[in-house]
């Protein structure tokens, strides 16, 4: 049962930390930066179902988080509905897109399967631009009173922080469960060898749609909280092909496969990020660093963070998954 | 001269350079089975490349295509060794992202260096003017240098020993091994040739619209389509199926608005991709 | 003796501390990568040329007290994403007392979000999209004269000239481009032109000629649009190339920068709506006159100011004067002596609108049109042809 895995209490305790910690001192600084770190990680957990668990490479991933944001923000500020309601419904809606245009690209393969996900993300950045009732290319604005139901921009900003760590958690012990079921397995069976897991009766069409699906759920919910405490969203903000990216880079970094590899790389990424931008004397040279870690660990350590702890400390791998 | 036969015409103009643009992924994908992320970069390095021998220079660009093209090649051989030798025949995701790696450093230096200031290359051909509708000397010129370019690539790898090599490794890297023709050599060559050719489609670029650091990302996404829409590891498909694309988006703009274009060619794509996986000449690469 | 010395020297403490050099914190991001970089960098000179002048006059003085500027200052990537994160550190880690905008309304329309939250002042340069002004807020204060003004200057001129022209948009399909061209066409049918062509391209575009044929096609005369430097200049540059027979062209933002001549021939006779140029003639009442303003940022810079960088002293300027007026940096008292702006510098007039659904919009200053000509021996300058009554050329029309 998920109750037995010790990393499932791990999950809590790191949400427990997020959520306490910035609250100690009503510390707001400290939340925006956390806030950017929980994106990352729900970014980088959703698409370590599909590139760690399953091996494909979903390099347009951040079309499900940009949907979510519109559909979402739509629901909450032109119909008026409940932020959390129109998060939900958003990450409904756009599950079911998902699942529709899987059905078509998942029977490519390697590098076409790439491809494709990165056409799907234009294709949908180009339909936006042009979608009337979402704003074109000028988008959509948020006025002040839309944070009235949640009392007011201060407070509403608070309640959408933890709405996100919710997520996030939710992001990880999702990616904990699949890791531990019988349909993970078959995912894994998929990533090793396709053919063969086929031919030993595992429905690759339907486990590989029904994943695909499932890992757009959370990052359009969040895509939604994300774009309400935003206050705007432009199709060019929306589908930022290189936050896209950088999800597959923070993955490589922290260890795919792996939960936690996930939520660390996503944390180191955006703490490394943020602190070369605040640097005097680094911030010019972040890409380049960024560049050169990536280079090296994909060079030296493929395995990331995790690959690595769990080579030299094996027993790692039952408690920190 | 009606308004849809010129648009047609700069079309097929323009799409020659996109072809041109693809060319050289194209290869470099069907050779060693790499998708190379930094080919956007690449390209314009092809365009501060021209920028920077046609200061000191101050002469025909398209004969400054030389020593642009020569400086490729050495690139391409300088960035193979530093990131793609070791993920040849590796998993998909370790070629796209050390290549992607590269290219986030690429552009990390040239931001440092040029920052994200236009520049340009004044070198302007006159053009040639039916009726109301006026084709420009620099989109003739590049249409032409792609062309060429693609006939002299098409002859290294059908006619020259190497270019006999290189397909040789791209049809079967193992068999090519045992038949005594040295791997690494040709796919340092290929790759070297392949970033060659995008560092000249951005020298020819560079002579049609000013550009920034920043300016890859745009060509590098319409290399992917071209790419796809030919098939792999047939470089003249590739330029072909520039064209056509250019084609296309002439012959559509003057009925709709140009903001639809994108999303009609990258539903295109996807489509191209799901339906027609051999590309309109090419062969599919072992998935 | 000792009582003496003592309270001697705590009165002059108490006097000393009475005229005390404060420093007031001004926060902004800037966009030092990505896209964005080349003009929030003219920008960034604004605000920095107004704090040195300030700090080396020893500071300014507002009730009773001796102000010194300093910033707090970050890149933003040119990346929303990272503005809010960082206007919130400034606000509360950096302690920053007011507020400039980063460059770009979309960028600006996100940081106006967490200033609003904390009753922050926030003065807005760089950033023309009205629509963060309806939203209902109560402490932003925009310098640039909003979107639907920048093409009213030469429908203006244009109708003076030619009322009979037929006019062509064709602009980029981004949140600016669009807030200027919709009411502009709107005011074109208005003023009674035949708008015969109207069409958005998708940013990054980098190839004119499809949507070049389709203006030639609608037979316009005249053309209005662009967006920004990379599609307005390569729009300039294929537009002359495929020899298209204007008599106008104003294409926005990209014919202002010094760079526009290195178009050569395709840079003649183009027109540009600007929220300030050197010539204007603008009687200060207060601050430096435009001359001394330009005069000292070439000293600095080594190259002339563009309206970014007037924008950006202009805000330093403002937000001065109403701390003076407001005797002490109190959020409340200087807010209402920024909502009682009403003065004219070497910028032009400055007046922010109070109502609550369009707080802080900029209505008193007025956009100039500004042409592309040669001088007597050849060179190309740019001139004022818009208003008459602060032009320095008239406008050359048809512009070949």
């Amino acid at each position: 049962m998920i109750l037995r895995r010790p990393f499932f209490w791990i999950i809590l305790i790191i949400a427990a930390v997020f959520i306490y910690w910035p609250l100690h001192g009503d510390n707001v600084a400290l939340r925006e930066d956390l806030i950017l770190v929980a994106i990352a990680v729900i970014l980088a957990s959703n698409l370590n179902l599909m590139i760690g668990y399953t091996g494909y490479v979903n390099f347009g991933h951040i079309v499900f988080y940009g949907l979510g944001g519109y559909m979402g923000l739509y629901l909450a500020t032109v119909r008026g509905w409940n932020l959390i309601l129109s998060a939900l419904v958003a990450g409904v809606v756009v599950s079911l897109f998902a699942l529709l245009f899987g059905l078509a690209i998942l029977r490519l393969r390697g590098a076409y399967f790439a491809l494709a996900t990165i056409g799907i993300l234009q294709a949908v950045q180009a339909f936006v631009s042009n979608f009337d009732p979402w704003g074109r290319s000028t988008g959509m604005y948020l006025s002040f009173d839309n944070y009235q139901p949640l009392g007011g921009a201060m407070h509403a900003l608070w309640i959408t922080y933890d709405l996100i760590i919710a997520v996030m958690a939710l992001s990880m012990i999702l990616s904990l469960l699949v890791k531990n079921s019988k349909f993970g397995l078959g995912l894994f069976a998929i990533r090793e060898d396709e053919d063969a897991a086929v031919v030993l009766g595992v429905n690759a069409t339907v486990y590989k749609a029904i994943i695909y699906s499932v890992s757009a759920f959370l990052p359009a919910v969040a895509g939604t909280l994300m774009f309400y405490k935003n206050g705007m969203i432009d199709p060019s903000i929306a589908f930022e092909f290189m936050m896209s990216l950088e999800g597959i880079v923070m993955l490589m970094l922290g260890g795919q496969g792996a939960v936690m590899g996930a939520a660390l790389g996503g944390g180191l990424y955006e703490t490394l990020r943020s602190r070369l931008l605040t640097s005097t004397t680094l911030s010019e040279f972040h890409l380049v660093i960024a560049g050169g870690l990536l280079l090296l660990v994909v060079l030296f350590a493929p395995g990331g963070l995790m690959g690595w702890l769990y080579r030299i400390v094996p027993r790692a791998r039952t408690v920190i998954e | 001269m009606s308004g849809v036969l010129a648009s047609m015409i700069d079309g097929v103009l323009v799409g020659a350079v996109y072809g041109l643009a693809a060319m050289g992924l194209s290869l470099i994908w069907g050779v060693m089975d790499v998708i190379n992320l930094t080919h956007g970069s690449m390209i314009v390095l092809g365009m501060f490349g021209m920028y920077l021998v046609f200061s000191a220079f101050v002469t025909n660009a398209y004969v400054l295509l030389l020593p642009v093209m020569g400086a490729g090649l050495l690139l391409g051989i300088v960035v193979y060794w530093m990131a793609v030798h070791w993920v040849v025949g590796r998993s998909i995701l370790m070629s796209l992202l050390s290549t992607f790696a590269v290219n986030m450093i690429v552009i990390g230096i040239g931001t440092a260096i040029w920052t994200t200031t236009p520049y340009n290359v004044s070198y302007t051909l006159p053009g040639i003017t039916l009726g109301a509708y006026t084709f420009t000397g620099n989109h003739i010129a590049a249409a032409i240098a792609a062309t060429v370019i693609a006939l002299a690539l098409q002859l290294f790898l059908y006619h020259t020993r190497t270019g006999k090599a290189i397909r040789a490794v791209s049809d079967n890297r193992d068999a090519a091994e045992l038949m005594g023709i040295s791997t690494t050599a040709v796919l340092t060559i290929a790759f070297a040739i392949g970033i060659a050719l995008a560092g000249t489609s951005g020298a020819l670029v560079s002579t049609l619209f000013p550009f920034t650091i920043l300016s890859g990302a745009v060509y590098q996404l319409k290399s992917f389509v071209v790419t796809i829409l030919a098939g792999l590891g047939k470089p003249f498909g590739a330029l072909v199926a520039g064209v056509l694309l250019g084609l296309l988006e002439g012959v559509i703009t003057p009925f709709i608005a140009v903001s639809w274009i994108p999303l009609i060619e990258f539903g295109l794509f996807v489509v191209a991709l799901v339906a027609f996986p051999q590309g309109i000449f090419g062969k599919r690469a072992a998935a | 003796m000792k009582q003496l010395t003592l309270i001697s020297l705590v009165l002059f403490l108490f006097v000393s501390l009475g005229f005390g050099q404060q420093t007031i914190t001004i926060g902004f991001t800037e966009s030092k990568t990505g896209a964005l970089n080349v003009d929030s960098v003219e920008q960034y000179r604004g605000f920095e040329l107004w704090r040195d002048q300030v700090n080396a006059a020893g500071g300014f003085k507002a009730g009773g007290k001796s102000y010194k500027i300093q910033f707090a200052s970050y890149d933003d990537e040119s990346n929303s994403k990272r503005v809010q994160q960082l206007y919130s550190r400034m606000i509360l880690q950096d302690k920053a007392d007011f507020l400039f905008s980063p460059f770009s309304s979309p960028l600006t329309a996100t940081a106006a979000v967490v200033t609003e939250q904390y009753g922050k002042i926030m003065l807005t340069t760089g950033a023309a999209e009205g629509k963060t002004y309806t939203l209902g807020n109560h402490y932003l204060f925009q310098m640039f004269a909003p979107a639907p003004e920048y093409l009213k200057v030469s429908l203006d001129a244009l109708k003076a000239k030619d009322p009979k022209a037929t006019v062509a948009f064709v602009y980029e399909d981004s949140s600016f481009s669009v807030a200027v061209v919709t009411p502009a066409k709107a005011y074109a049918q208005q003023l009674g032109f035949n708008v015969v062509f109207t069409e958005a391209y998708a940013p990054n575009t980098t190839d004119f000629s499809a949507i070049i044929d389709k203006v030639i096609a609608s037979k316009a005369t005249v053309l209005f649009g662009g967006g920004h430097y990379a599609d307005g200049s390569t729009l300039a540059r294929q537009l002359y190339g495929h020899k298209v027979a204007l008599k106008m062209l104003t294409l926005l933002v990209a014919p202002d920068s010094p760079q526009w001549v290195e178009l050569g021939d395709a840079a003649l006779g183009v027109s540009v709506p600007s929220q300030w140029e050197p010539q204007s003639t603008f009687k200060a009442q207060y601050g430096p006159s435009g001359a001394d303003f330009a005069k000292a940022y070439t000293a600095k810079y080594n190259t002339p100011p563009s309206y970014e960088s007037a924008g950006g002293y202009a805000s330093g300027l403002i937000l001065q004067r109403a701390i003076e007026q407001a005797g002490g940096i109190d959020a409340a008292k200087v807010a209402a002596a920024l909502n009682a702006t009403d003065v004219t510098t070497f910028y032009g007039a400055t007046k922010f609108a109070t109502a609550a659904n369009e707080h802080g919009l900029q209505i008193g200053h007025s956009m100039v049109l500004a042409q592309w000509q040669k001088d007597k021996s050849g060179k190309l300058v740019k001139q004022v042809v818009w208003p008459l009554s602060g032009k320095s050329a008239n406008l050359v029309y048809p512009m070949h």
